[in-house]
């Protein structure tokens, strides 16, 4: 087996997921052979090859102009949908989210 | 459903403006096909029926002064539950936003509504983009229209069977991996992922961001331009939305096929592909030949890492993009003892068993010490991948595959085994890592009368000339071969 049950539980915890015994029984299982099957990628030899990590950073394609990114400039607008949004918060208290108590003291 | 031929962007137009039906009847029409067919479809999750019947009055109000009409004026459409809409709940598919309603539009969605287009809802899909089969809603799977106990493919599956039912004259999709192209196929009509960066993403409630597009289900490729043409474009609000020029896309479908080079690439004919899917497949690239196009034979090595290298760079994106469904801002809250409790509880509660599986294996390939052999390997793999497509651009000017190895296949039979379900993706998921455009558009029936599709990809931004053969090929007679 690739994967524990202490790394589900593990990766879980990074994940912020509760999961049911039942889940991790089947996570596990299911973890492991895709994970398995992705072994196959460690059949190449990428050590001289960039990862290419958003295709637009690419050479333009045939005919094409250069595909750079264009950022607009960072201007400070008003936020209109402030009121709504906190409207559709599960507790909210406007201005603010409201959320258990981080600092005890 | 009616015998007569679906509406299309043209009729639907030339009705208006001949006075045969206005848009509020127009309206009342597709609400009703809707609540005739929807409770055995479940393509529609809510429906918005003021919106749609406010922009009909608008339509009509500008018919009564015989002003020019807008492009899609009429147009009945769905909108995937991926995708915002102001004032309408947006679910994703998801318990964690059951009640969420977007405080805003997407860029795409509101083209739409500016062109004419009149919105009936949203439509189904597998939770947050997530499955090729539907089955992964929160509120139940949709049912394929031309085979009701099978699936529709995913993961808009929704948008898929909603216009193959004539329940909507298009949808907008969005495709990670083949979210669009695979229910088309499995539905029959044609669906298209465009370029990354083609259609603003801006309003798209994000699964994997380099690779998630949006783009349309239509029941003609004419259709499919005219969609298009809408929805494309540079948006100031997503900053990886393209500067290239948007083609006149109506104009350049009608352009001949004649002396294209067309690539088979061999790996995509290899095992594992139905029978019948190939027979159609192959029967479809004979056409393609006597309508001038030159075949190719194509070599692309990296194609069976595909699988691999999509699951890890979209699932680890999709756990970082995932982590905002925490109990704060918006959609369920569980109570806890905590913040941290709350958000577990809270996550644990909302997500379906694939979005967990699928944040589990992100939260792993990217966490310490599995980061180098998990996601920065797979996105060398992608550059591999990207590099495969480059190369047979120099020698071919498009590439056919079939879609999807397998027809529609039935409710429940591939649930069991979830990397059995990723592997059906591997037609389609190479397209997505290397950024290109592809369709999926109807080449044949199986003996069991289930619709097979030919896919066929262009260089990055070449949308014109997937929708040139696509139409070719349909005017051919290549939805009966």
């Amino acid at each position: 087996m690739k994967i524990s049950r202490e790394d589900v539980t593990r990766v879980a915890e990074l994940a912020h997921l509760e999961l049911a015994e039942a889940e991790v029984e089947s996570l596990q299982r299911e973890l492991d052979s895709i994970l398995t099957y992705m072994e196959k990628l460690g059949q190449l030899d990428t050590s001289k090859v960039e990862p290419l990590a958003q295709v637009l950073f690419e050479v333009p394609a045939e005919g094409q102009p250069s595909q750079e990114i264009t950022l607009r400039e960072d201007v400070p607008a008003a936020c209109a949908v402030a009121g709504e949004m906190l409207a559709g918060a599960p507790d909210p208290s406007p201005p603010y989210f409201r959320v258990p108590k981080v600092i005890d003291r | 459903m009616s015998s007569a031929a679906p509406w299309t962007v043209q009729s639907v137009r030339a009705a208006l403006e001949g006075r045969k039906i206005s848009a509020r009847e127009l309206t009342t029409e597709f609400y009703a096909r809707i609540e005739n067919r929807n409770p055995g479809l479940n393509a529609f999750l809510t429906l918005c029926p003021k919106r749609a019947y406010a922009q009909a009055d608008r339509l009509d109000a500008t018919i009564a002064r015989k002003e020019t009409l807008p492009r899609l004026a009429g147009v009945p459409m769905g909108i995937k539950d991926v995708i915002s809409t102001r004032g309408v709940r947006t679910t994703c598919g998801s318990r964690i936003l059951e009640n969420y309603i977007p405080p805003y539009d997407a860029c795409a969605v509101e083209r739409l509504e500016r062109t004419g287009a009149i919105l009936l809802g949203k439509t189904n899909c597998d939770e947050f983009a997530m499955g090729s089969s539907n089955e992964n809603s929160a509120y139940g799977p949709v049912r394929n229209p031309i085979a009701p106990d099978r699936v529709p493919g995913g993961s808009s599956g929704g948008s898929a069977a909603a216009v193959a039912a004539g329940l909507a004259v298009a949808a907008l999709g969005t495709d990670t991996g083949g979210s669009i192209r695979q229910p088309g196929a499995l539905c029959g009509i044609p669906a298209m992922m465009p370029s990354y960066g083609r259609v603003s993403r801006y309003g798209l409630i994000a699964f994997a961001s380099s690779l998630d597009r949006i783009g349309p289900f239509t029941n003609s490729v004419r259709d499919t331009a005219a969609v298009l043409a809408v929805i494309a474009g540079r948006d100031p609000n997503d900053s990886t939305s393209a500067a290239a020029p948007v083609p006149d896309y109506m104009a350049e479908i009608e352009k001949p096929v004649k002396d294209l080079r067309i690539g088979i690439p061999r790996e995509y004919f290899a095992g594992g592909m139905d029978p019948a899917v190939r027979n159609k497949v192959e029967t479809g690239i004979q056409l393609l030949k006597t309508l001038g196009c030159q075949l190719v034979e194509l070599h692309m090595p990296h194609t069976d890492y595909a699988i691999s290298t999509y699951y890890i760079i979209a699932t680890a994106e999709a756990s970082s993009n995932l982590a905002r469904y925490d109990g704060v801002r918006y959609g369920l809250r569980v109570p806890g003892a905590t913040l941290i409790d709350m958000y577990k509880k809270t996550r644990g509660r909302g997500f379906g068993a694939e979005v967990k599986r699928r944040i589990m294996l992100g939260t792993y390939a990217l966490s310490a010490g599995y980061y180098d052999a998990y996601y920065l390997k797979a996105q060398k793999v992608r550059a591999l991948i990207a590099r495969d497509f480059r190369e047979a651009f120099t020698r071919v000017d498009a590439i056919i595959t079939p879609t999807s190895p397998v027809p529609a296949f039935r409710l429940g039979e591939r649930t069991a085994d979830p990397l059995q379900m990723y592997l059906a993706d591997i037609y389609t998921v190479t397209g997505s890592l290397a950024g290109v455009p592809g369709i999926s558009v109807p080449c044949g029936k199986t003996p069991e009368g289930l619709p097979v599709g030919l896919q066929i990809l262009a260089p990055l931004f070449a949308e014109a000339r997937v929708l040139q053969l696509a139409y070719s090929f349909e005017k051919a007679g290549g939805y009966a071969v």
